[in-house]
């Protein structure tokens, strides 16, 4: 059968089975186990209520706990354990101890931290500037959302479309790429080849995800600098603050909230960035981070174990961000 | 406020300049590929997209003399036209990779043992040689010449429907879309009754789960690859379209309880606390009163979860096998970046039919996107 057929058929029976599950469960609840008549109508009323969360949590509780939850432990355990002759064994840390003896290894971490770094402070401030400058424009909206429109792209459509943008031919010939155009029109000499520059490739990597994430940082700070109270910005050009004061001074501390929240988000992001470096270098000239050195261990070395160990560092990396926001989540529920 | 006391005019025109720049920069790559997908492959290779619609003097790749030849004066001719369309005008010409511009349109080369070629410059040639030249290796001729602008959609038809790397565009484009729909639908039905129960029913335990909910949106799904691929293996699914939709609900769910549990708190209690009076059971409230005004919640998470489904790669490659009828278009275009990495006419086309459909889904619905991520960044 065509897999347009079973995905449709799937949309139907998942819906379907949702709809049935949810529908069904509510109504044995109230008339098979706690009706809500007969002597103990009324204890059976509050009991089917004190039960009723939990049937409209199950499934969710079910796949999170099972393709969330469970995976981090599971992955932890599989890093203390090895493969050896087709039997799992207990090793400790010593997958970890070969993870830090590569090379590869220190590579990325110094480019996941350079990544970390870079990324968001520079998609960040392009966010920061674009939501500045189309505050007050009549054309705003319009260049908003075409600065929001690579968010659409996927990472590897991007990355295509950065290949062409840093792509090289032999000096002498017409250059293709625009980066090399405009160098060499800028008095360049020999044509570049940009993803092969050690150490500075990886800001030419960097720029893709900047571009794409830009648009999201736009959004919100857009936003944020939209509920700034009038008055302060009022009562500073009162008091003869300059455009750039008032940016400064005025309403930049005031959003701050909103720019760490778009930090923390867009640095996420970067820790799990691996479709860009898959496509554009896959790690070659020391471009290797974290997430695709994992899929390398995982899929290509098939070594389970470091692997694990790998992604458990990435794991570990999430985790300040991961506490901050659950107990941030915490304080604003009491 | 558009004239706030203090706003200069030059200042004005500093912003709208500076905004345009900042456009221009950020759409620009996009266009250059767009530009790229409807050029033939000789002209992406000789010329950058940016000069795509100016009448350009290139070098062009050498070509080799064909035709039938014909007895004529007791010589044998060969008459034909270089370039397959009109328009193309030549500038220089030779017959020796070293000489490539030795000589001009008209003018007539002598390549030894009597055999003379000339061509002119709309790219007529005329070979003439004293024997047949049947058992003659013909010449190549180096051309500059300057073609006007062309545009194709024969790119389009290539990579759509001949397979590429194995693989035909046009079939992972509908794998894409088998993986994407029920991944998009599944984890909406049920993120809405759990966050239904996390915005509106009291029961213990209830903050806990809202904090597991926003400390599960974090974690990398790195995580989780090998272990459920273990999973999927030991319960029979293997790597199938089942596997990947149940991975993408987990996946995505997190993000849905957040997003509608946030939009959910925010409707009106009285509305709910009225049904409850009036003996509305929770099911009841929940389906006609809170899913109705959940709308704008639910498709704003429709739309990033159909757009992370549609761009994904790393799930795809783990969960999904690589035979025809499974590849997604991400990972067919990264094997065509290593396969065909030279051919850009494949490339771009490639890659733009498979940021067609987003890009035509975020245009259309940029409203409930912007609601949604306004919503879903953690405050």
């Amino acid at each position: 059968m065509n897999p347009a057929v079973v995905a449709l058929v799937t949309v139907g029976v998942g819906v379907g089975g949702c709809i049935l599950y949810f529908w069904l469960s509510n109504i044995v609840l109230d008339t098979l186990v706690f009706p809500a008549r007969g002597p103990n109508a009324g204890r059976n009323i509050t009991r089917a209520n004190t039960v009723r969360p939990w049937l409209f949590l199950l499934p969710a509780m079910i796949a999170l706990g099972l393709y969330l939850a469970y995976p981090v432990f599971a992955t932890l355990w599989l890093s203390l354990n090895r493969d050896v002759g087709g039997t799992q064994q207990f090793v400790g840390l010593a997958n970890y101890a070969q993870m830090v003896s590569e090379a590869k290894f220190w590579e990325s971490m110094r480019n996941n931290m350079l990544w970390l770094i870079v990324v968001p402070a520079g998609a960040t401030a392009f966010g920061l500037l674009a939501a500045q400058l189309t505050d007050r424009l009549k054309w705003g909206a319009f260049a908003k959302s075409l600065i929001f429109m690579p968010m659409a792209i996927s990472f590897v459509g991007a990355s295509v479309i950065w290949k062409l943008i840093y792509d090289t031919r032999p000096a002498g010939q017409e250059q293709i790429g625009i980066l090399n155009a405009v160098y060499l029109a800028l008095g360049g000499d020999t044509p570049q080849q940009w993803l092969q520059i050690p150490f500075w490739n990886n800001f030419f990597l960097m720029a893709v995800l900047i571009w794409i994430q830009a648009g999201f940082a736009m959004v919100i700070l857009s936003a944020a600098l939209r509920s700034i109270p009038e008055e302060t910005i009022e009562a500073a050009i009162l008091d003869g603050a300059g455009p750039f004061q008032i940016f400064f001074k005025i309403k930049v501390p005031q959003i701050m909230g909103t720019i760490v929240v778009v930090w923390t988000t867009i640095t996420i992001t970067v820790l799990k960035v691996f479709d860009i470096v898959l496509a554009m270098t896959n790690g070659q000239w020391e471009t290797q981070v974290l997430a695709n050195f994992m899929y390398d261990k995982f899929f290509r070395a098939f070594d389970v174990g470091v692997g694990s160990a790998v992604a458990m560092v990435i794991m570990l990396l999430v985790m300040p961000i991961l506490v901050w926001n659950v107990y941030n989540v915490r304080k604003e529920m009491r | 406020m558009d004239n706030i006391a203090g706003q200069k005019s030059g200042l004005t025109w500093a912003v709208q300049i500076s905004t345009v720049i900042l456009v221009v920069l950020w759409v620009l790559p996009t266009f250059g590929l767009f530009v790229s997908s409807f050029r033939t492959g000789d002209q992406i290779s000789t010329s950058g997209w940016w000069k795509a619609l100016t009448t350009q003097e290139t070098q062009l790749s050498p070509i080799r003399i064909a035709g039938t030849e014909v007895e004529r004066d007791g010589a044998f001719v060969i008459e034909g036209n270089l370039f397959a369309s009109a328009g193309t005008t030549v500038s220089a010409w030779g017959t020796n990779s070293r000489e490539p511009t030795a000589l001009e349109p008209g003018e007539t080369a002598d390549l030894g043992d009597g055999v003379t070629l000339s061509v002119a410059a709309d790219g007529a040639f005329v070979l003439t040689s004293p024997t047949s030249t049947a058992d003659m290796r013909l010449p190549r001729v180096f051309t500059t010449a300057s073609s006007p602008p062309e545009f194709t959609l024969r790119n389009y038809s290539t990579v759509l429907f001949s397979p590429l790397a194995g693989q035909s565009i046009g079939q992972a484009f509908l794998n894409t879309m088998t993986v994407a729909i029920p991944a998009t639908i599944i984890p909406i039905l049920v993120a809405a009754f759990a966050a239904y129960a996390l915005a509106w029913m009291e029961f213990p335990g209830r903050a806990l789960l809202v904090a597991a909910v926003v400390g599960l949106l974090v974690v990398p799904l790195q995580l989780a690859l090998i272990p459920l691929l273990q999973f999927h293996n030991t319960i029979g699914i293997g790597k199938s379209y089942l596997g990947i939709w149940l991975a993408h609900t987990g996946f995505g769910l997190p993000l849905a309880i957040y997003l509608l549990r946030n939009y959910m708190v925010g409707l009106p209690r009285d509305i709910i606390e009225n049904a409850r009076v009036d003996g509305a059971t929770e099911f009841q409230i929940f389906v006609k009163i809170i899913l109705p005004l959940s709308f704008p919640a639910l498709a704003s998470f429709a739309i990033f979860q159909f757009l992370w489904t549609w761009n994904d790669l790393l799930v795809a490659l783990v969960f999904l096998g690589t035979s025809n009828d499974q590849q997604v278009l991400t990972a067919n275009l990264v094997n065509l970046l290593g396969s065909r990495g030279g051919d850009w006419e494949i490339l771009a086309t490639s890659a733009f039919v498979s940021i067609a459909v987003p890009l035509v889904v975020f245009f259309s619905m940029q409203r409930f996107l912007v609601r949604g991520l306004l919503a879903g960044s953690v405050k």
